[in-house]
């Protein structure tokens, strides 16, 4: 581990370094800062240090769908969500919405935590994986083509099953939010 | 480190980087941002003067030669007034939304490549800041980067109407830039690359290879109404609205605070034209006379002449078309532009494969429009009255008649 270390030259420890900074300061912003607006900020912070860590990776395609699909349109929305709420002054930490999710909380970070380590002990220890596409030899050149040839082949039922997933969400969306009137204009006469 | 080649043949195969590179890419970036503040300044002094030509005014003429200097004497006015920051805003965001607009805009108009190649000290170098292998989704994910500025700005503003603004400006960009990547993707799909420079490539073998023309009209007509929308210029300006609200997002920004978003505004004028120009227009692709050690000049005029052509016709929409209500922004965004984009991009996708695809591609997606236009005029004749509206949570309701005159018109 520590070996594979010093194979990296000086400018990519550098790049590491930054985003693993970007990073952990993003995600310990994000729990600790009070107002919930500063810690949309956070989160956007700790999606750019992993984008780029996907650049120092080759993985351009994959840094930059992370900044338009996350950055900017995720934390948009929450963002929409803490504007139009007014929850943006202050926050009761102590009263609990949820009975008991303290515990499942812990279990939660447990369950990932254990399940990252697994990960990293069985494969690489940077990615996590020894690689979903191909062998990363044609680094730089955007690995577009073979991940979208993973996507439509070997993973195109995890890819379909998510596609229905978002669009059964949509609809319950406009399902939730649209209500008909009962009797059809009767009461407007 | 060889993956820098890949960028930019400037960095070789070794992937040494010396001197001489270094100092390359430093000017390359100096200039770029050189040209596009000039090109900033220009273009709000043609602006005011297009439109006081189209208005049958004068326009600015008192400081220096046909008023050329006006934009420098404003922005020198905006630097020495007073910097207010409200009492109520939130200060370290409110300093910070003026760079989440300034910054994207820059970065953006380093994908554009101004030429072609040029040889410079025995190292080929693209007349291109930047050429990154991620190309044009960079493009999007700056568009996305920037809507937090103008979010940002209004809400640490700490003041309803700029809250209001930003609001309205933000759902406006977020909605529009569906229909953006929507017509880039089929850009991509023809040039089968991401990168800028590709892209500039594949359109350089004369008129009829321009996307313009290889992808149909459609595409470009959908990306310029859909960056127009992204730009916040006329007739989608109804986020500023100059002439009927106080001012969107950025009213309680003065000095040099308002400058950075003014500043920006321009740039991303400059840049989205050029960016039309090398996404359907081939960049800097034309008619080139074989001049010994001036062939590099005429791809870089042809480039100048095709993006103020379009920067003019940002200036003359702003002169000649009215502004849209906020309501047809967003039926236009949703419901023509999205399905328009993403039929278009099937039937390209389905012809890049076969004909026969492609003419499948075509009748399904016109079994789709008018499924949509059915369902279109259903919803629009949907009774809407109180009980269509959701009660609000946790507060109190308003009262039914109230809210009935708010929301049914015909039945009072």
């Amino acid at each position: 581990m520590i070996a594979s270390v010093f194979v990296y030259s000086n400018a990519n420890v550098l790049v590491f370094a930054t985003s693993a900074l970007l990073i952990l300061a993003g995600a310990i912003g994000v729990i600790s800062v009070k107002n919930p607006v500063h810690a949309a900020l956070c989160l956007i912070m700790t999606l750019f240090g992993v984008a780029v860590a996907f650049v120092a990776q080759s993985a351009d395609f994959l840094a930059a769908v992370q900044i338009i699909v996350y950055a900017g349109a995720i934390v948009v929305l929450f963002l929409f969500v803490i504007m139009f709420l007014g929850v943006d002054r202050r926050e009761h930490i102590h009263f609990e919405p949820l009975v008991g999710q303290r515990a499942f909380a812990a279990v939660g970070v447990a369950i990932t935590v254990g399940g990252l380590i697994a990960l990293m002990a069985r494969s690489h220890w940077v990615s996590g994986a020894t690689s979903v596409t191909t062998k990363l030899s044609k680094v730089g050149g955007g690995n577009v083509k073979e991940l979208g040839t993973a996507v439509f082949t070997t993973y195109l039922f995890a890819f379909e099953a998510t596609a229905a997933l978002l669009i059964i969400a949509v609809v319950g969306a406009v399902l939730l939010a649209r209500r008909e009137r009962p009797t059809h204009g009767e009461e407007s006469a | 480190m060889n993956w820098l080649a890949t960028v930019d043949p400037i960095f070789g195969d070794r992937g040494h980087v010396g001197l001489a590179i270094f100092v390359i890419v430093l000017v390359k970036c100096l200039v770029g941002l050189g040209l596009l503040m000039t090109s900033v300044i220009v273009m709000i002094w043609f602006e005011r003067k297009a439109i006081s030509d189209m208005q049958s005014r004068i326009g600015p003429q008192r400081w220096g030669p046909f008023g050329l200097l006006q934009t420098l004497a404003d922005g020198l006015k905006l630097l020495l007034k007073e910097d207010l920051i409200p009492s109520e805003a939130d200060r370290t965001v409110f300093k910070l939304a003026p760079f989440l607009v300034l910054v994207p805009a820059i970065i953006t108009f380093g994908l554009v490549p101004i030429g072609g190649e040029m040889t410079i000290a025995g190292h080929k170098v693209l007349l291109q800041v930047a050429n990154p292998p991620m190309g044009i989704l960079l493009l999007l994910a700056m568009s996305g980067i920037s809507v937090y500025g103008v979010m940002l700005a209004g809400w640490s503003s700490g003041s309803k109407y700029p809250l209001l603004s930003s609001v309205r400006a933000s759902a406006q960009m977020i909605s529009y830039e569906a229909a953006l990547g929507m017509t880039i993707v089929t850009v991509v799909l023809v040039t089968g690359s991401l990168s800028v420079h590709n892209i500039v490539t594949s359109q350089s073998h004369g008129i009829w290879h321009w996307n313009l023309i290889r992808l149909g009209i459609v595409p470009f007509v959908v990306f310029v109404i859909a960056i127009t929308a992204e730009l916040n210029r006329p007739p989608f300006d109804v986020v500023e609205a100059e002439s009927e609200l106080v001012g969107g997002f950025h009213t309680e920004y003065s000095s040099f605070r308002f400058a950075i978003f003014f500043l920006a505004e321009y740039m991303n004028t400059i840049t989205m034209s050029a960016i039309i120009v090398t996404l359907f227009l081939g960049g800097p692709a034309g008619w080139a006379p074989n001049v010994p050690h001036l062939k590099w000049l005429f791809p870089i005029a042809w480039f100048l002449l095709k993006t103020i052509g379009f920067a003019f016709c940002y200036i003359w929409f702003r002169a000649s078309l009215p502004r849209f209500r906020y309501d047809q922004v967003m039926d236009l965004g949703w419901k023509r532009l999205i399905p328009l984009s993403l039929g278009w991009m099937l039937i390209v996708a389905g012809f890049l494969v076969a004909k026969g695809w492609g003419f499948m591609m075509a009748a399904v997606v016109l079994v789709a429009y008018s499924v949509l236009t059915r369902a279109f005029s259903l919803g629009q004749s949907r009774e809407v009255g109180a009980d269509s509206v959701l009660p609000i949570v946790g507060g109190r309701p308003l009262p039914g008649e109230v809210l009935r005159s708010m929301t049914d018109e015909e039945s009072d």
